[in-house]
């Protein structure tokens, strides 16, 4: 369906989205939102995994299994993340990260 | 203009526009659904690539579970009505620049760079395929990351809930 479309312009998109995520990453100061904008870089670099096999290599199906596997991992991540967060804040009171220099000793 | 591409413009307007919004958004809930939509638009791409157990590990995964597990998240640790303040100018400037500098140097990386496109036919990915590479063990089969994937989701799971616990002894 995308024979339309030329592979510049989807890579264009998913390096929009990374550096917005990138952005977000950056300016956050609360540790959910900064979790939101990683989530965004990740997904940013699975689309482009995609892309390259769908338009560079049409016969292999390599590109879809990376996107597979990091999904996963981006999974786990996300639930460690929210783990240590939902303690923290059971801790300190906060999931600001100027107020989270606990962990540090 | 054909169908397809007006379909695939309007996804990546979505795309961008909620990453936008949830990254920008000063109400941390409505950034959690904006990010939603982000990652529903990318569903939607893959299955515009026909690569539809993509699009639904993508539907079920994310969306179905990374966003709710931070929905939770901000439910257990944030107040429903409180607004983030808002970030310093000068760290926006800074954080601003660097990142539509980069943004521009990877555009000005892409527009000039020759893609070497191939014209082999498609690869079916039907679900039976992607059953048979996951559990492969021959060459271009998954069997071995895959049960490395297995083992770190449990240590994940395990890892989660030994760290959300209550500490018993204090308590």
């Amino acid at each position: 369906m995308m024979e339309h479309v030329p592979i510049a312009h989807v890579l264009m998109v998913t390096s929009t989205m990374f550096f917005i995520g990138a952005y977000g990453f950056l300016t956050r100061r609360n540790l959910v939102t900064m979790l939101i904008g990683v989530e965004l870089m990740l997904n940013a670099v699975n689309i482009n995994f995609v892309i390259f096999d769908r338009y560079v290599y049409p016969d292999q199906i390599e590109g879809h299994f990376f996107a597979l596997f990091i999904i996963a991992i981006a999974a786990a991540e996300a639930a460690v993340a929210i783990a240590i967060f939902i303690n923290l804040y059971r801790n300190i009171r906060s999931i600001d990260v100027e107020e989270v220099d606990k962990m540090k000793y | 203009m054909a169908t397809s591409a007006i379909i695939f413009y309007t996804i990546a307007g979505i795309m961008i526009i909620f990453s936008l919004l949830a990254v920008t958004s000063r109400r941390i809930l409505r950034a959690a659904v904006y990010l939603l939509f982000a990652l529903a638009g990318t569903a939607a791409l893959y299955f515009m690539l026909d690569y539809q157990f993509l699009a639904a590990v993508q539907l079920i995964v994310y969306a179905g579970g990374i966003v709710v597990l931070i929905i939770f998240s901000i439910l257990l640790t944030t107040h429903i009505n409180e607004k983030l303040e808002k970030p310093a100018w000068g760290k926006v400037f800074i954080t601003a620049t660097l990142v539509l500098g980069g943004l521009m140097l990877t555009l000005f990386v892409l527009t000039n760079h020759e893609f070497v496109l191939g014209t082999e036919p498609t690869a079916e990915a039907t679900v039976s395929v992607i059953g048979e590479r996951l559990l492969g063990y021959q060459a271009g089969g998954y069997v071995l990351p895959f049960e490395v994937i297995s083992i770190l989701l449990l240590a994940a799971m395990i890892g989660a809930i030994v760290i959300a616990k209550r500490n018993s002894t204090k308590s």
